[in-house]
């Protein structure tokens, strides 16, 4: 079911919701680095995989979202223990 | 716009939602089972759960002109004391011929432990056994890749599963092809922070399609809005969808999914 609004009509109407969005983002960044303790924060896994979802969203990828639900998700082995037969 | 709330937990919700989502143009909505927000000690504290799905809050909706259908399981959160979860489906047949039930659900996987997986297979059994539909719920954020990975595997790993008749519930971006790929009917919850939101969700679907696909709310105890579903209509007229492809997601694809309950009896309001 492809989109019917043209690109601009969309800039046109998350263009606001957008920017308040990203300045959250940014204003966080910040909080989270004037804050005492943010050297070692910088080495918690949340923090770096922060950092890389703004290379995601800097990419000219089209599935940027299914990307970044990936980098915040659990890795999955297809080799897991099935259950067996009910004890 | 009629519409129906596949997802929703009533029992956490009060006579003002009801009344506000019929004002809305919700006709029908259907109530899995799930957890309470603590833990039951009993296989009697589901029995009089199992009642409330089947007796009490069919009346709550009708007194406002809703119609109220359910599932019914002992949910993953709770799965961990297996002792008590094959009392409970044990128990669920007692249930199974009540009007209003569709199906077992929601089952699934909460934190993908391996006796979380052990009783999904055990409802899949019972469900098979019975000749039941099956709503299926996937985890939360970190968990719920790999999470539907598993529940599909196990899906996979039986013949008999139709899955046509199986709805994997609580899809985002980067599950909803897992589910979809093979078959599956899925659902995209509308959630104030996670989960998907209305524009998210009106953009899967443009990404994947509008078949086999649908929309809830999954109003609880927790953050979230019994009136979800009409901020998706909504968002679907601003980008300028027909009536009809909004009706399709919203009214004709819970219907659809539905109708193979072998009770499942609705009072088309038009």
């Amino acid at each position: 079911m492809p989109a019917i609004q043209t690109a601009q009509q969309i800039l046109d109407q998350v263009f606001l919701d957008m920017r308040a969005k990203l300045l959250e983002v940014a204003a966080s960044l910040d909080r989270l680095d004037r804050a005492p303790g943010a050297e070692a924060v910088a080495n918690d896994q949340r923090r770096q995989r922060i950092q890389k979802t703004l290379e995601i969203l800097a990419s000219q990828s089209g599935n940027r979202a299914e990307q970044l639900q990936l980098l915040f998700s659990d890795t999955y082995d297809e080799k897991w223990q099935r259950p067996g037969v009910r004890a | 716009m009629y519409y129906i709330d596949p997802h929703i937990h009533m029992v956490s919700r009060t006579t003002d939602d009801y009344e506000r989502m019929a004002r809305m143009g919700c006709v029908a909505m259907s109530e899995p089972a799930f957890w309470a927000g603590f833990d039951r000690g009993s296989v009697e504290s589901f029995r009089d759960y199992f009642r409330q799905l089947t007796e009490f809050e069919p009346k709550r909706a009708a007194a406002v002109g809703i119609q109220h259908f359910t599932w019914l399981c002992i949910n993953a959160k709770e799965a961990e004391n297996v002792s008590l979860s094959r009392e409970v489906i044990a128990m669920i047949p007692e249930f199974l011929d009540k009007p209003n039930v569709l199906g077992i659900g929601e089952i699934g996987l909460n934190k993908n432990t391996k006796n979380e997986a052990q009783i999904f297979w055990e409802h899949m059994e019972l469900a098979l056994k019975t000749d039941e539909l099956i709503l299926i719920h996937t985890p939360h954020l970190a968990d719920k890749y790999k999470g539907t990975r598993m529940i599909v595997d196990m899906l996979l790993d039986d013949p008999r599963i139709k899955p046509e008749r199986v709805l994997i519930d609580h899809v985002e971006e980067h599950t909803v092809k897992v589910a979809r790929d093979h078959g599956f009917w899925c659902a995209m919850t509308l959630y104030p922070v996670t989960k998907c939101t209305p524009s998210r969700a009106v953009d899967i679907i443009e990404m994947v399609g509008d078949d086999k696909i649908m929309v809830n709310s999954a109003g609880d105890w927790g953050p979230s809005n019994p009136t979800a579903v009409p901020d998706l209509v909504q968002e679907m007229r601003r980008r300028g969808y027909s009536e009809a492809k909004i009706k399709k997601v919203v009214y004709d694809n819970p219907l659809e999914f539905f109708r193979q309950s072998k009770r499942f009896k609705f009072k088309d309001p038009a």
